[in-house]
């Protein structure tokens, strides 16, 4: 169903069991943030992985969309280290994450309603001839991307984005780092508004773009969802990392636990640390 | 994977299908769009065609050859004060000091000019930069401060025409006779230029249009058919050679000094329309400044600097504003003390809303300008031509643009409702 000569279109690469071997493509270490005197976030470490997806999981409030928006460059990070690739890095706006290689997908969906689809995707980055907007390339351009993940459901590139559903509208934001080979990607609850079939297309979405290599950072409720396509779990509660650990060592009981009261009696201790 | 997804698998894009598809279902399409709240150009259009055959019978003066040509002059300062404001609304924002800005800006010119003998050159130049100095004042308190514009450009309202009074004296004006500004409204083209050039932006408009529907068809993207571009171009040309015939005629009242031509505010207005359509059309500029208008926290996301977008625009406002009031110097022969007060702001917005920009940001183009603005300047022409007390003028004037507004209101909320 896919176009094969789409990398996405691979099956699961092996990487994926094999996960302690490669490095974080992307690490934050000790990430403060406070606005006033609301503390929000408190010695945050992330880490997220090339060819892997990263659920971050926590209660409302917990700080979830503050760390992407950090993450962003939306938000200025107080105190941390930003690393990307190995490298310390400073990310001061969303351009340097863009630059890095860094697609956001926003909870509060960032596109702009009076533009169509291929506007959107292309939105601060428009490709130029001379002087002059370059439609023809742009419209390319974000057809194929629309096609290699076979977005078949909206009817037009032209369309405006006020006229997309939900599902639709997730998927142009997802397309978007298609478009722009990004090697990592951050979903704020892709699937919050969707229903079961848009859901089961956002989701297979997540895990094609891990599977050719991108990193991926997912935040979800759903913990169904979250089992299903995550290979590791960082669990935030109050501001502060509850626990890193690898899906397959942890249960969903557990991570409920890591959720609503920030640990869980029976988490083995070194499971977090071994699986790093 | 889903049967939403197989089911459509081999369709590719349903309007891929449709690109070429026949003039009937794109006519059908319009009308959907319409029907959708997307009415465009229409509402300006058909009111111009409403109040030319209501004046029409109404005073047999107002079709004259004469009455065209003053309408013209007339409709100029409005359209470009309107053509300032688009992209101001096209933020959501409002600019309700362009008038006076402007008022300032020519005042600043027709000083240098009679007092103190300056090239008209320089003092235009100066005007100009009276306008941008002003507009990046106000887009920076807009921008940095983030008081409403409308508040901002209210004290600018007030503040500006103290700054008129003060360059001009109480009650003053000063007499605009040099013959470069005051030929721009009272001067014509030959008839053969007028000729010329008329065909000359036809020819280039037929060009571009075929060249860019050839391109989208060779490169499989979505495309007008075929028909509606020719439709377009044969549309543009009907309008053009029938101002040009029409000014072309001798409109004089007496025999021995014939008047004909086009007079050069027209081919301005022209060139200023091309300048914005390009500017908002074809730029990265204008792509973000709708971008800002539509949602400026994802423009903020996309890496859009707001802030600049916001300053430029009214940059480019104010000083826009300098050229209209510039042009309605030429018109009246003076800068007075009151000009670019009063209601030249209300024509203005009334005229970009009626062409079809909305109030709300985000939606709208240059040639709204130039389509309201029209319908204004014809609805005071006809209005002065019947010899109607003034209170009418402005009870009608205020009324077409309650109306507009609630056009533009109403559609967004068919809009917001069909998703269109
Ligand atoms: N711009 C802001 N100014 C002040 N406080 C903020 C701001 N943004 C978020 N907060 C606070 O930070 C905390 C974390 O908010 P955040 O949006 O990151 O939560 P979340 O984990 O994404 O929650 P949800 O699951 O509901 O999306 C909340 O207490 C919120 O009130
Ligand atoms: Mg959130």
């Amino acid at each position: 169903m896919l176009s094969s000569h789409h990398p996405i279109s691979d099956p699961a690469p092996p990487e994926r069991l094999t996960m302690s071997a490669s490095n974080p493509l992307l690490e934050l270490r000790g990430i403060n943030k406070s606005f006033g005197v609301a503390h929000v976030l408190h010695d945050v470490d992330l880490a997220i992985y090339p060819g892997q997806v990263t659920a971050l999981v926590g209660d409302n409030g917990a700080g979830k969309s503050t760390l992407v928006k950090c993450l962003a460059g939306i938000y200025p990070i107080d105190t941390g280290e930003y690393v990307f690739e190995g490298k310390p890095v400073s990310v001061h706006g969303p351009k340097d994450a863009g630059a890095l290689g860094i697609e956001v997908v926003y909870q509060d969906l960032a596109l702009c309603e009076n533009l169509d689809i291929v506007e959107n995707m292309f939105l601060g980055r428009e490709k130029k001839s001379g002087l002059v907007l370059d439609e023809t390339t742009m419209e390319s351009k974000a057809r194929e991307a629309l096609t290699s993940l076979s977005v078949r459901t909206v009817k037009s590139v032209r369309q405006s984005v006020a006229s997309l559903s939900g599902g639709q509208r997730q998927t142009v934001a997802i397309a978007k780092s298609v478009l722009w080979n990004s090697r990592v990607v951050l979903l704020d609850e892709p699937t919050a508004a969707l229903g079961v079939a848009q859901t089961r297309q956002v989701l297979d979405l997540v895990r094609r773009l891990a599977d050719s290599g991108v990193g991926v950072l997912l935040i979800s409720h759903n913990l169904t969802d979250v089992f299903e396509v995550a290979d590791r779990i960082t669990a935030l509660y109050l501001g502060r990392v509850a626990a890193d650990v690898a899906t397959k060592d942890v249960t969903s009981r557990q991570v409920v636990e890591l959720i609503t009261t920030g640990h869980s009696s029976d988490l083995d201790a070194s499971a977090s640390s071994t699986t790093v | 994977m889903t049967d939403i997804i197989t089911e459509s698998e081999e369709a590719g894009f349903a309007s891929d299908l449709t690109q070429s598809n026949t003039l009937g279902e794109s006519v059908q399409a319009y009308i959907g769009r319409v029907r959708g709240g997307d009415m465009g150009a229409l509402p300006s259009v058909f009111g111009l065609v409403v109040l030319f055959i209501v004046f029409g019978f109404a005073n047999d003066r107002f079709l004259s050859n004469l009455n065209m040509a003053n309408l013209i002059t007339q409709a100029g300062p409005i359209i470009i004060l309107a053509m300032a404001l688009v992209p101001v609304l096209l933020l959501g924002e409002i600019d309700l000091s362009a008038g006076v800005a402007g008022g300032v800006a020519a005042c600043v010119m027709g000083v240098l000019m009679v007092k103190h003998d300056q090239p008209w050159g320089l003092a235009v130049l100066a005007a100009l930069a009276t306008g941008a100095v002003i507009g990046i004042v106000i887009g920076l308190i807009v921008a940095k401060l983030g008081i409403p514009s409308f508040v901002v450009t209210l004290a600018f309202f007030l503040g500006l025409q103290g700054v008129t009074l003060k360059l001009i004296g109480e009650g003053g004006s000063v007499r605009i006779n040099q013959e470069v500004i005051a030929g721009i409204a009272n001067n014509n083209m030959s008839v053969a230029a007028g000729w010329i050039v008329s065909l000359a932006v036809i020819a280039g408009y037929a060009v571009l249009a075929l060249l860019r529907h050839r391109q989208k068809v060779e490169r499989g993207l979505q495309h007008q058919p075929f028909a509606v571009v020719i439709a377009q171009i044969i549309a543009l040309a009907a309008v053009m050679l029938g101002v040009t015939f029409i000014l072309n005629q001798n409109r004089s009242v007496n025999p021995n000094f014939p008047i004909k031509g086009i007079p050069y505010v027209l081919p301005m207005i022209v060139v200023l329309l091309i300048l914005w359509t390009f500017a908002l059309g074809r730029t990265t500029w204008g792509r973000h400044v709708y971008a800002v208008g539509g949602n400026p926290e994802a423009a903020r996301r996309a890496g859009i600097s707001v802030d600049r977008i916001r300053i430029s625009v009214f940059m480019a406002c104010s000083t826009m504003a300098a050229l209209s009031l510039i042009v309605q110097a030429s018109v009246s022969g003076k800068v007075s003390s009151s000009s670019g007060a009063g209601n030249a702001l209300l024509y203005a917005v009334g005229a970009a809303v009626i062409g079809g920009t909305s109030l709300f940001g985000g939606k709208g183009k240059a040639r709204d300008a130039v389509t309201g603005g029209l319908v204004i300047a014809t609805i005071a022409n006809g209005l002065g031509l019947l010899n109607q007390a003034s209170w009418i003028n402005f009870v009608v004037t205020g009324g077409v643009l309650l109306l507009a507004a609630s056009v533009d209101a109403i559609s967004r909320r068919r809009r917001s409702a069909t998703g269109l």
